[in-house]
């Protein structure tokens, strides 16, 4: 086990740099001078030269990618240029409300994919799971930067009780802790922040995980219906278990594993969905920040979000695999 | 099963009559502004805007026919290179093994290592917008898709008493792959080119919504969407349609996919992979 998280561990670096050397090669294929791009049109060749010095552009790419590469993994990757400040500082920022939505539209897609799934599967072909299997692949199919908008258009808009932007009403919510609003303001006791994280929460949320949900019901139901036929479920029934003690002690919970697998999976592609929902919900979080770099051209921001990005994209398949490992103790490769 | 390939089919069908027809279904010029008809709403048979007009007084109908044939287009070509590209080097990968299959797998690794769209949201942030690097940006990771699988494939088609033959015979490695590999792969890559369309739908259509896609002059849904968003308050047809055109398209296709796969592979289906 413990050599095996090592070879895994290590394999992981030679990813690591050829993505950060891909996306190296990307900014230098970026059309522009950035010389000029900063300092202005008319600056004298003087300037330029001197400029171009001072941040290293004269040098050869490989020497320009390798300081690249030892700043970038120290986690520095210049000033933005939006913002002034470092990097690494107005991303960290930003993370806390990712993660919030990112958990919250988790906790939703389970909460209403394995019940339905389970249901849909334990009736095949009724009316419930045809009905089921339907939500799924609209889950699928919708883009759920218009099923934001509609739910905008729906809670906002027409029926207006549900907020349309932003994390919090000004004012309610209290100290900064975790970064978390609503568990911050649960700490502190304060309900009514509570309750006014969770209403801000709730329609991103729930477009964000529409298309986990829709994966993961039909995930769930194939499942459900692959071990339904196994030999140890004939067992439990002619023992004479009543079905529902069949379905949630034999069925569900051998059925669960590969759900858990592909929850991991999706949640890569959660992590990118954010960048567009956050921009619909304008939620104060680093998938919005993103747009709002590339609007601005603020490239060291670009950069930086891309990379952070990417390495969290890395870890997350890690731990996957290790969870794997954990579950099924066969796998070894 | 017959109702998913009749619905999604006839779907399918509209979507891409609708952008191969375009100029001569759609009423209006796309682009044609007016002021005396800004945000009309739907008119249905009552008017001569159908799904009513935008803030520059422009046809949403005739903008969505106008999409449609954007979104085929760049779907179409984002379906055949990535399958080009994915399928030659899956079955090169899988039939040589070894080095080559070393360092295709590790190009795959790599690429796979990010998040999707990101990837592409990359590319058009530092390329620029355009057809081509929009095309450029939705291959760079849907081609994995293909490789994976076909590498796969090709594995076990490389052991089979045809290849095998085919060898003692005296035919060359480029021969055994382009006559007897590649055509075994058609099928499959069928199935994974109907899902990469939908999803290359939805990239394109985020990309555009992002205002990262084609440039601004060319109506697609995503921008319509995008600009629709704006008057979400007041005039809520103009973020409606256009997304309902994305979704319903993204759904025929889904539909026509589950029921390919389901006819040409089915062991897709029992492997686990039948989301």
């Amino acid at each position: 086990m413990g050599t095996y998280l090592l070879r895994r561990l290590v394999g992981t670096i030679p990813v690591m740099v050829l993505i950060s050397l891909l996306v190296f090669l990307l900014i230098q294929a970026a059309p522009g001078d950035p010389t000029l791009m900063l300092l202005g049109e008319d600056t004298t060749q003087e300037d330029i030269d001197q400029a171009r010095e001072r941040w290293g552009l004269d040098q050869p790419v490989y020497v320009q990618y390798l300081k690249f590469f030892m700043s970038a993994a120290k986690g520095d990757f210049g000033r933005s240029f939006k913002y002034d400040e470092p990097v690494m500082d107005v991303i960290v920022n930003r993370i806390p409300a990712t993660l919030e939505l990112a958990t919250a539209s988790v906790i939703i897609a389970i909460i209403f994919a394995i019940p339905l799934g389970v249901w849909a599967a334990a009736k095949p072909n009724s009316w419930v799971d045809n009905t089921g299997t339907t939500f799924g692949l609209f889950g699928i199919s919708m883009p759920s930067f218009w099923f934001g908008i509609m739910l905008i258009l729906l809670f906002a808009g027409i029926l207006n009780i549900l907020p349309s932007a932003g994390r919090d009403t000004y004012g309610i919510a209290g100290e900064r802790i975790t970064g978390f609003y609503v568990v911050d303001s649960a700490i502190q006791g304060n309900w009514a922040g509570v309750r006014d994280g969770l209403e801000h929460l709730f329609l991103p949320a729930l477009a964000l995980g529409s298309n986990m949900l829709g994966i993961l019901m039909r995930v769930t139901r194939s499942s459900v219906l692959e071990v339904m036929h196994e030999e140890y479920v004939t067992t439990a029934r002619a023992k004479g278990l009543v079905e529902r003690k069949v379905l949630w002690r034999h069925v569900v919970s051998n059925a669960l594993i590969p759900v858990i697998t592909v929850v991991g999976l999706e949640l890569g592609t959660l992590l990118s969905g954010s960048i567009i929902v956050e921009t619909v919900f304008s939620w104060p979080g680093s998938g919005s920040l993103l747009v709002i770099a590339l609007n601005a051209r603020d490239h060291p921001l670009v950069t930086g979000l891309v990379l952070v990005y990417t390495v969290a994209f890395v870890a997350i398949n890690f731990l996957i695999d290790v969870l794997y490992a954990v579950i099924d103790p066969r796998i070894r490769y | 099963m017959r109702t998913k390939v009749y619905l999604g089919g006839s779907v399918v069908l509209i979507f891409i009559i609708a952008g191969a027809l375009g100029p001569l279904v759609a009423p209006f010029d796309p682009n044609q502004q007016s002021l005396e008809t800004m945000l009309h709403a739907p008119q249905w048979f009552w008017g001569p805007h159908f799904l009513g007009t935008d803030n520059l007084g422009r046809d949403i109908l005739s903008r969505i026919v106008f999409g449609a044939r954007v979104s085929l287009l760049i779907a179409f070509a984002v379906v055949f290179i990535s399958g080009f590209v994915g399928v030659i080097l899956g079955a090169t990968s899988g039939y040589f093994g070894g080095n080559v299959d070393f360092t295709i797998q590790k190009f795959v690794e790599v690429v796979w290592a990010f998040p999707p769209l990101l990837l592409a949201l990359t590319i058009m942030a530092f390329l620029g917008q355009g057809l081509f690097n929009l095309i450029l940006a939705l291959v760079a990771q849907r081609w994995i898709q293909y490789c994976r699988v076909t590498r796969g494939q090709s594995l076990s088609l490389k052991a089979r008493e045809f290849v095998i033959s085919a060898k003692s015979l005296g035919a060359s490695d480029a021969q055994i792959i382009a006559r007897h590999i590649i055509p075994n792969l058609i099928q499959v890559s069928l199935v994974i080119g109907t899902f990469a369309m939908a999803s290359s739908i939805i990239s394109e259509a985020s990309l555009s919504f992002l205002g990262l896609g084609v440039p601004p002059e060319i109506p697609t849904w995503g921008t319509m969407l995008a600009d629709g968003r704006i008057y979400i308050s007041t005039a809520w047809w103009l973020a409606l349609f256009p997304g309902l055109s994305i979704f319903v398209t993204v759904l025929g296709i889904n539909l026509l996919g589950d029921a390919l796969r389901d006819v040409l592979d089915p062991r897709l289906k029992r492997a686990g992979t039948g989301i």
